[in-house]
Formats: C-alpha cells, structure tokens, sequence
C-alpha cells in the first residue's frame, strides 16, 4: 500500500473498503443521525471536514512529534488528544468566522469526538505507511465514504418509517438488516483495486 | 454498596441490546466466538479501571474539563492493556488489530463514566463496571458464536455441525454482522414484547 496512486486510494476508500459498511467504523452516527436525508447530510459533511484534518494533523504529530522522541506507544492517547482538541478548536472557529456553517454543523461536532472513524483512519494512515500527500487524499475519501452509506441510509430509513413493518422488529432491527443489505450491495465492489 | 449496580448491566440494562452502544468493535471483531470474548474482556479491563480511577478524581476535576480528563485516563488504561495483550496473547491481539486502541472511543466507556463514575462511590463504580463489562462480553460472545455457527459450523472452534455442513461465509463477512445484530435484537424485542403482555 506504501505507493498506492491517488485514484487507487480514492477507489479503495469510497467503494471497497467503505468505512462503515466494510470496515465498521464510525457505526454510532451511522445508525444515531441518520433518521433524515438532511441532517445525516450534515453529519457527513462535518465529519469530512473533521476527518481530513484530524488525518493531516495526526500525520505531523505521528513523524514530528512521537517518532523523534521515540514515544510511539503514546499513540493513541496523543491522536484522541489532538482529535478532541481539534473538534472544540472547529467549534469555536466556525462559532466566530462562519456562524451558518456552525448552525449547519454545530449540532453534530461534540459527538465526532468519540466517532472512532476519526481515530481508526489515523491509525489506519500510519499502519498503511501513507506519505503526507497520501494521507490527506486517503483522509477525505475516507469521509466521502462515510457521507455516501450514511446518506443513502438515510434515504432508505425515511421510507421505511412509512412502512409496515413487524413489531419486534422496529426501530434498530429492521435498520441494521437494511445495513446488512446495503453491505452486500456493497461487498459488489471487491477486487475493483 | 448495591449488589444492584452489578446486576443491572447484564441483563436489564444490557449495553449492546439496549443501550445500543460501542456498536463498532461489536460489529467488527464478532467473526467468532473467541474474538468476541476476547474483546469483551479487553474492554472490561478497560471499564472496570477507569470507572475505579475516575470515581477516585471525580472531586478533583473540573466538571468544564471532564470530558478531556476522562478520555486521557481511559487512553493510559487501553495502552497498558493493548501492550499486556501484545506480551501475553499475541496472536488474539493480531485478530483484533485495529480494535483495541478503538476501545478509547467506545462508547460504553464513556457513558459510564460520564453518566455513573463521575456520581459515585469507588466501590459502586467498579461493580458497575464489572456488570457493564460482563453484560457487554456476553453480548459479544452470543453474537460471535451465531455467527461462527453458521458462518464457520463451529463454536469457540469445536466443529458442530459436521463435514455435511456447507458453511455460509456471508456471516463471517460484514454483511453477517449487521444481519446477526439486527435478528438477535428482533428476538430480544419479541421476547420483551411477551413479557410485557
């Protein structure tokens, strides 16, 4: 994976290995918000933008921070610190700059923070060996992903609160077998990389 | 001391069948039986000391910063046991990869400090966490045989069905997960559903 071409990566991130419904990370909002095309829209969008610079920052902190000082086992408690930091830092930033995105965006921030999509596609960045240039590509594919299940999740949730469905099964059961088929739509792409 | 505190996370309030959290490691590593008991207790671990080290500090830190403060002490207790399964069962540490520095952002975790640890006793705390985290393995292990049953014929690796068996791998794979989870919560509902009436 150490040379893997952008369009590769892009592939492998959106299609193959979709975060959530191959590699089940990130399932939390995946099954928590995404009762609405809209707001699970604006989820994706917030945890795009959350994951590509949490990926970025963590590049730096991982080969300029913890390998020179010889503290890679310090790993994850360092990642989730820049991860939670980072997420109050957007907050407040977009507070002041942007006050419609943070409308848009506000309500879905605090709870990135314990989305283990951020720190699982850290982890994965440096267990793949990506360069900078790599990671920040692998890092918004990755959260592209994400917004491409979570929304047409979304969309077929919305149908399915019109329907019949069997009473031990509302709610999170029927939800979680309409994953299971979306998932084996989306096992279709293995061997596409 | 409540003996309740222990009991209540196993079944009545199971964190899988009904608080519906840390959704991500039960999903992923429930590809046999093993994997699931494996991380269920990994996770325990995890649970049962920093729900002790968090009742301990709960005077001592600010109720702003507490969020950060919880995550840094549950961050050292995965490291310490992420290495001790590194040393001492290497090959389960393998299978779970990923997983095991992912149990910082699970959310049982910090739903129990955040909603119990941070309210009470040290001894009530640590019972909590010990049920949670018994509730939370044996949810695990339930969900990791169903699927090593049919998508493998075995449980815990002893064969059952026999060599007639054909197996259907599509458990084992992640379509499997969700399907597993969604018909085990069906049951869960039909059988509250009864006792309700």
């Amino acid at each position: 994976m150490e040379n893997a071409s952008i369009f590769v990566i892009m592939v492998s991130a959106i299609l193959v290995n979709n975060f959530v419904l191959s590699r089940f990370l990130g399932i939390c909002p995946f099954l928590g918000v995404s009762k609405q095309v809209e707001t699970a829209f604006g989820m994706g969008m917030a945890v795009t933008f959350v994951i590509t610079l949490a990926g970025t920052l963590t590049y730096f902190v991982h080969y300029y921070l913890l390998v020179p000082l010889e503290l890679e086992y310090l790993q994850t408690a360092a990642f989730i610190l820049v991860i939670a930091s980072l997420v109050q830092f957007v907050e407040i930033v977009l507070q002041k700059m942007s006050p419609t995105l943070y409308q848009a965006l506000g309500v879905f921030l605090p709870l990135i923070t314990t989305n283990c999509a951020v720190l699982g596609l850290a982890l994965l960045n440096i267990q793949y060996k990506y360069g900078l240039v790599q990671t920040i590509f692998h890092s918004f594919f990755a959260a592209i992903g994400f917004s491409l299940a979570i929304v047409l999740f979304a969309g077929i949730r919305e149908k399915l609160e019109t329907s019949d469905v069997p009473l031990p099964f509302k709610g999170f059961p029927i939800a979680l077998i309409t994953a299971s088929l979306m998932s084996i739509a989306f096992l279709g792409f293995t061997g596409l990389v | 001391m409540k003996i309740s505190n222990l009991t209540k996370g196993i079944l009545k309030e199971n964190p899988i069948f009904v608080q519906l959290l840390g959704m991500c490691p039960t999903l992923a590593v429930t590809t046999s039986a093993m994997n699931g008991v494996g991380m269920g207790l990994a996770t325990t671990a995890v649970l049962v000391s920093s729900n002790i080290a968090i009742s301990m500090l709960r005077k001592f830190i600010p109720s702003q910063v507490r969020i950060p403060a919880f995550i840094v002490i549950i961050a050292s207790f995965v490291t310490v046991v992420g290495m001790m399964m590194e040393a001492f069962v290497p090959a389960l540490f393998q299978s779970l990869g990923l997983f095991i520095p992912l149990i910082v952002v699970n959310c049982v975790i910090l739903a129990r400090a955040e909603a119990f640890a941070s309210k009470n006793g040290v001894v009530d705390s640590a019972l909590d966490g010990i049920g949670m985290g018994v509730g939370f393995t044996l949810a695990l292990m339930v969900l990791g045989a169903v699927r090593e049953l049919i998508g493998n014929g075995s449980i815990f690796g002893f064969g059952l069905l026999g060599a007639s068996y054909k197996p259907a791998l599509i458990m084992i794979l992640p379509p499997g997960g969700f399907l597993a989870l969604g018909l085990l919560l069906a049951l869960y509902n039909n059988f509250q559903i009864k006792k309700a009436r």
